[in-house]
């Protein structure tokens, strides 16, 4: 928030923090905002004091290394996010649309600047990312058959991260500023940039894609080695085949968003000239490097959603999904393609016809095995019985929604086209109609398809749909008016604007966005009736939808150690298949169960790698140095605990299956 | 729940469609209506790129809602046929129809991409005329600063700030680099953008075929004054152009190296300033980033990494390269710290 | 994979009734190694951007010194050598954890460790007698490049004989327990993979940089 003041001598131990620092002391947004943050911050507080929640926050929730308690953290998070992120989408649509002319708006240009950075980065870092590692990680290991991921220590610790990151990115909204550099920080490229915000940028986003790396190498692992005994390859779910893909794609890509910050780190840190305007250094390379890894990063948030929405249409149109083989070659084609298309990002930076060309061509040729995958949808829907459930509707509102922002990717990528429209609101129109109609419409599919097996009972529908339609509505006011504005020229992240006949395209997108505003108080308005109906909506067969995969054979929360005995499944659609054949719970002969141990490991290995980023930012280097030694310190303590594992009893597990058998006696089941 | 007002949903690609084509005749919007050939190329392609897959697009949406609706619950008369996952008839023509259009595309973006490359000189000033033999294309060489543009016409020896003019129909070649950091220089109604760099040089060509006022801006974000980095291209009469640089000519400033300097610091919203004379090498300077005084020119330093590496280090240092090297050798105590000069 | 996962070929019969789970607790196999080998791949990916930054601005001398000019090729051949005879006290101290002798892997590892140590004090001492010389990373971005990827190589190095003391002092408390045996396992690879990225640098950056 604060201009940049000219660097006073650094304070041995705080590094270049000042009162200055703290932009609330002259930014009444700002001050308004950590008001409202402290009372929510205290109002929390308060409960978890009153109805003595820390003992079981710590052990059952902080310390878990079970991969259902971690996705719902995740989802938690995402959400969190999901909430700044808006607000600042908020703030730039009214700005937006009262800075004409005279009127220069109510946000100066340095923090707009932050504003539009800040929502890019928190939406897909800490918003869509998240949610898709959410997903898959509650939902593999059910799917699979098997009990919990391949390393759940390594999984614990990857939230942390991703929490760590996330907690430096809030800071920064309190102390010090954000970035102004654009979500990639393709902005200001090569000059100088000497304030913390790009620094909170930089090490906000390395601590996160520690864990999301991690992350990938662990649901991988998961699913090569896990399966249950007859699930091969080509009988697995398709969203275990999305979730197998996407983390091939996080292995193969964030490295590489890993050495770009280094070496964008250096240039600010060690005076190195990589990416300066002198003494040999190439801007290009940057923007090569960051969008090698930014285009898989695109098919990581997407790929899962794709998943999602194949379990829901088959389970909903009650028919097996169509084409399963060429859903799974659909798949690893764009992930392996999508390696190849990262220069469609900058068709305007004078590559040459010929490369140009190859980009714009491979890019293209995605957009078949996603149509692939989109007819086949279609095609269980045909002869299908559709119930049109909440799930169902997002799925039927993505493919409409999905199939257009899809079209404009593809003219996109004619680069003659692209050179007319490459960084204009058409191509903010192009990107939000492909993450929302994908990614979020998914993300509210999956909640509400899922949300059953994850609490134990279902979401009202009622608000469900509201949420829905407003969405739906909402979105398409709020974009159409942005495709408009590019095929009139209009570019991006400008906050001031002379020709005001542009001002009733963006009034309309305001609207657009008030709309999408209610969508999101609805979907909060529906956890909460849901929670206040939870016994008229319980779900007690474990199986609220007639479901197909394993993840609906178990009770509804499942229990800590997923199944009691290891399935063995025969056919695509293992679940289906059992009941098909009339399987019986067996109620007898349980054995005790090897399961992984709680630790508070991960966040105090996480929490000391966030407090080594927050030093650096700051040039606080006694506490970079100490705070680094102790992270490795920790982690080699940690190394010297061989007993991270304990046994369930058989009579516990007994009990618990008891139990669930009375609950289904009890329900006619 | 019954599916609702499927009528209205199937309007939308109808009224998408009837947008577009509404929208082409609009006059606002320039991307397909310019007022120069090379956009309206451009232009034209984004209307038959998003027809073809319209082709597509519109039967799947379509399919979509009408299955949706076919195949509902209630719906006890559509036939059910839960084991039927799979039609290898039915999968070679998902794969085949979306491939052929794309070798449609792909073929269509290979020849227009080669076509329409900005660094390609023009054959055509419009659809019905090629350019005349002999006519010399207007040089125009562009300098994206910290927040304004710098216009320099090396033919006319005059320079401008924040205003740009050109004969309409005569083609122009535009040079473009930037002082500190990424910019992207464009006229909607001339040619698409392309990025301006520092210590780099790209190329554009367009031609306008309307005589007018048309905006110019810049589409990459660089920094705090950004928004107002706008500026007006006129489209002038052959009688008109001459005028214009005539003005340029009496209003007296020389843009010369100190000039340039004070020029290159940051400022927003500037107003439109002319140059009746400019140093011959100053374009060149800029480029190779030495305007400075002591500043070793980027060209030269490659020179000198050449003849290094050719050459065993003691013929490093010639009586012909002295000033640079000495200069080079000089450079490494200011260079250790972050660049100051740059704009910030 | 798929074959430890299907049944025996007559147990599928659609007469006789499916078997739908397990009766006895599976033990699935560990992923230690495939989830090592996954990280080591992500890893040789850093290596292979910072390979690729090399590859760009290597040439960028800016008016300085060339890597013709800098490289002591006799000083860079003894520091691969103490690098490739540790990677083969490693494997000696592989042969000695398979016959079990608690006390040969550690002495071994040690050895290891010393050749470590003596790269990395080589390495060192070249960068600061390069720093010394005016052709500090600052200097320009083949320097840069130089610079970077020569010393992540030599921060893995630096992690790996951390990682290589705290294993000895472990199995020297619990010996070669299967835990201690997967962790031998993974770190082996791990000085092996960071032989393999010696190579290339010393290959790309070193004799290419001269000749």
């Amino acid at each position: 928030m604060t201009e940049h003041t000219p660097a006073a001598a650094p304070h041995w131990l705080l590094g270049r923090i000042t009162w200055d620092s703290i932009p609330m002391a002259h930014e009444p947004i700002v001050l308004y905002t950590f008001l409202a943050t402290m009372l929510g911050g205290l109002l929390v507080v308060a409960g978890l004091t009153k109805f003595r929640l820390w003992g079981p926050l710590w052990k059952d929730w902080i310390c878990s290394i079970d991969h259902k308690k971690i996705g719902i953290m995740y989802m938690v998070l995402g959400l969190v996010m999901f909430l700044r992120g808006f607000a600042d989408a908020v703030m730039m649509r009214l700005q937006q649309s009262m800075a004409f002319g005279e009127s220069m708006g109510y946000l100066p240009p340095h923090h707009y600047d932050q504003i539009f950075t800040a929502h890019g980065v928190i939406m897909i870092f800490f918003v869509a990312m998240p949610f898709v590692t959410g997903l898959m990680n509650y939902l593999v290991p059910l799917q699979i058959g098997a009990r919990d991921v391949s390393f759940p220590f390594l999984n614990n610790f990857s939230f942390w991260m991703t929490a760590g990151g996330a907690v430096l990115v809030m800071l920064s909204l309190f102390l010090g500023e954000f970035s102004t550099a654009g979500w990639l920080a393709l902005s200001n490229l090569g000059a100088q940039n000497p304030g913390v915000g790009l620094d909170y940028y930089i090490w906000g986003l390395q601590v996160a894609g520690v864990g999301t790396t991690l992350s990938g190498i662990n649901l991988i692992v998961t699913i090569v080695k896990m399966r249950a005994p007859g699930m091969n390859l080509m009988k697995m779910p398709v969203f275990t085949w999305t979730a197998l893909c996407t983390n091939a794609l996080i292995v193969a890509s964030f490295p590489v968003l890993t050495a770009a910050l280094v070496l964008m780190s250096l240039d600010r840190y060690v005076g190195t000239n990589f990416f300066t305007n002198d003494l040999g250094g190439n801007a290009m390379l940057y923007v090569n490097l960051i969008w090698i890894w930014g285009h898989p990063e695109v098919y990581i948030l997407i790929l899962p959603c794709f998943g999602v929405f194949s379990e829901v249409v088959a389970t909903f149109s009650r028919k097996r999904l169509f084409g399963y083989t060429s859903m799974v070659y659909a798949t690893v084609c764009i992930t392996v393609l999508s390696y190849l298309v990262w220069l469609h990002h900058f068709f305007t930076m004078g590559s040459g016809a010929t490369v140009n060309t190859f980009f714009g061509i491979t890019t293209m040729i995605i957009s078949i095995p996603t149509g692939a995958k989109i007819f086949n949808w279609l095609f269980t829907m045909y002869k299908g019985r559709i119930r049109f459930t909440v799930p169902m509707l997002w799925t039927v509102g993505f493919m409409c929604t999905f199939a257009i922002g899809g079209m404009t990717g593809v003219l996109l990528a004619v680069p003659p086209a692209d050179f007319v429209l490459h960084n204009s609101l058409f191509l903010i129109a192009h990107f939000h109609n492909v993450i929302i109609g994908g990614v979020v419409f998914a993300v509210f599919a999956a909640i509400n398809y899922w949300y059953p097996k994850a609490f134990g009972y279902k979401l009202d529908e009622f608000w469900g749909k509201c949420s829905f339609w407003f969405w739906l509505v909402g979105f398409w006011v709020a974009f159409t008016p942005l495709y408009i504005l590019g095929l009139m020229g209009v570019t991006r992240r400008v906050s001031h604007f002379e020709d005001a006949s542009l001002q009733i395209w963006f009034l309309i997108a305001a609207c657009g966005a008030g709309l999408i505003a209610l969508g999101i108080a609805s979907f909060f308005i529906q956890l909460f009736v849901s929670y206040l109906k939870r016994e008229q909506l319980r779900d007690v067969t474990g199986d609220p939808w007639d479901g197909r995969t394993l993840e609906w054979a178990t009770s509804s929360p499942p229990p800590q150690y997923n199944f009691a005995f290891t399935p063995v499944a025969h056919e695509i659609d293992a679940w289906w298949d059992m009941k098909k054949h009339g399987y019986q719970r067996p109620l007898a002969g349980f054995q005790p169960i090897h399961m992984p141990a709680n630790t508070g490991a991960g966040i105090v290995i996480a929490g000391l790698s966030t407090l080594f980023g927050f030093a650096m930012i700051w040039h606080m280097w006694p506490l970079a140095a100490a705070s680094f030694a102790a992270t490795v310190l920790a982690s080699i303590i940690h190394t010297f605990n061989y007993q991270r594992d304990y046994y369930i009893p058989a009579a516990e597990v007994a009990a618990t299956e008891n139990a669930r058998t009375q609950q289904l006696a009890a329900a006619h089941v | 729940m019954r599916k609702p007002k499927e009528p209205r949903r199937l309007a939308w690609p109808a009224a998408a469609l009837a947008a577009a084509t509404a929208l082409a005749g609009c006059s606002k919007a320039v991307v397909l209506n310019p007022a120069g050939d090379v956009a309206a190329q451009q232009g034209q392609l984004v209307i038959t790129a998003t027809l073809l897959m319209l082709v597509i697009i519109v039967p799947v949406i379509a399919l979509t809602l009408f299955f949706a609706w076919k195949y509902r619950q209630g719906n006890t008369e559509a036939e059910y046929d839960p084991e039927w996952h799979h039609s290898t008839k039915l999968e070679l023509v998902i794969w085949s129809v979306p491939l052929a259009i794309i070798i449609i595309l792909g073929a269509l973006t290979w020849v227009t991409t080669h076509k329409l490359d900005p660094y390609r000189p023009l054959d055509r000033i419009d659809a019905q005329r090629p350019v005349p033999a002999g006519l010399k294309p207007l040089e125009v060489q562009v300098v994206a600063m910290d927040w304004k543009w710098l216009f320099v016409y090396p033919e006319q020896g005059i320079a401008l700030v924040n205003e740009l003019a050109a004969p309409v129909d005569r083609p122009i070649h535009f040079k473009l680099t930037a002082t500190s950091t990424m910019n992207a220089f464009y006229v909607p109604d001339l040619a698409g953008m392309v990025y301006a760099m520092p210590g780099m040089q790209t190329e554009l060509h367009g031609v306008i075929n309307k005589a007018g006022v048309f905006p110019g801006l810049a589409s990459h974000n660089s920094g705090a004054g950004f928004s107002g980095m706008t500026f007006k291209f006129h489209g002038l009469s052959d009688a008109g152009f001459a005028q214009w640089v005539q003005q340029a000519q009496t209003e007296g400033k020389t843009l010369d190296k100190s000039t340039y300097l004070q020029l290159a610091k940051p400022s927003e919203r500037d107003p439109v300033q002319r140059f009746a004379r400019v140093d011959a090498d100053l374009y060149d300077r800029v480029l190779n980033r030495c305007v400075e005084e002591g500043q070793v020119c980027m060209h030269e330093m490659m020179a000198m990494n050449d003849r290094a590496r050719a050459a065993l280090p003691a013929d490093q240092c010639t009586p012909a390269n002295a000033p640079q090297t000495i200069a080079a050798l000089e450079r490494p105590a200011a260079s250790l710290a972050p660049q100051a000069e740059a704009a910030q | 994979m798929s074959d430890t996962h299907t049944l025996p070929a007559g147990a599928a019969a659609a007469l006789a009734p499916r078997q739908y789970h397990l009766a006895h607790e599976p033990h699935p196999e560990n992923g230690t190694a495939l989830g090592f080998w996954l990280y080591l791949m992500s890893d040789c990916l850093i290596f292979a951007a910072l390979f690729a930054t090399y590859g760009v601005l290597g040439r960028s001398y800016a008016g300085g010194p060339t890597g013709a000019e800098l490289f002591d090729l006799p000083l860079v051949a003894l520091n691969t050598a103490f690098l490739l005879l540790s990677s083969i006290t490693f494997g000696f101290a592989m042969l000695q954890k398979q016959h079990g002798k608690v006390g040969g892997t550690l002495a071994w590892l040690a050895i290891t460790g010393l050749f470590g140590l003596c790269f990395l004090g080589l390495e060192l001492y070249e960068f600061q007698h390069l720093i010394h010389q005016g052709a500090g990373p600052q200097r320009s971005a083949f320097l840069s490049a130089f610079f970077t990827l020569v010393a992540t190589h030599g921060l893995h190095v630096t992690f790996g004989l951390v990682w290589l003391v705290v294993l000895m002092v472990q199995i020297a408390k619990h010996g070669l327990i299967r835990e201690n045996q997967r962790r031998l396992m993974c770190l082996s690879m791990f000085w092996h993979f960071l032989d393999v990225v010696w190579i290339g640098v010393f290959t790309f950056v070193y004799l290419m940089g001269v000749l």
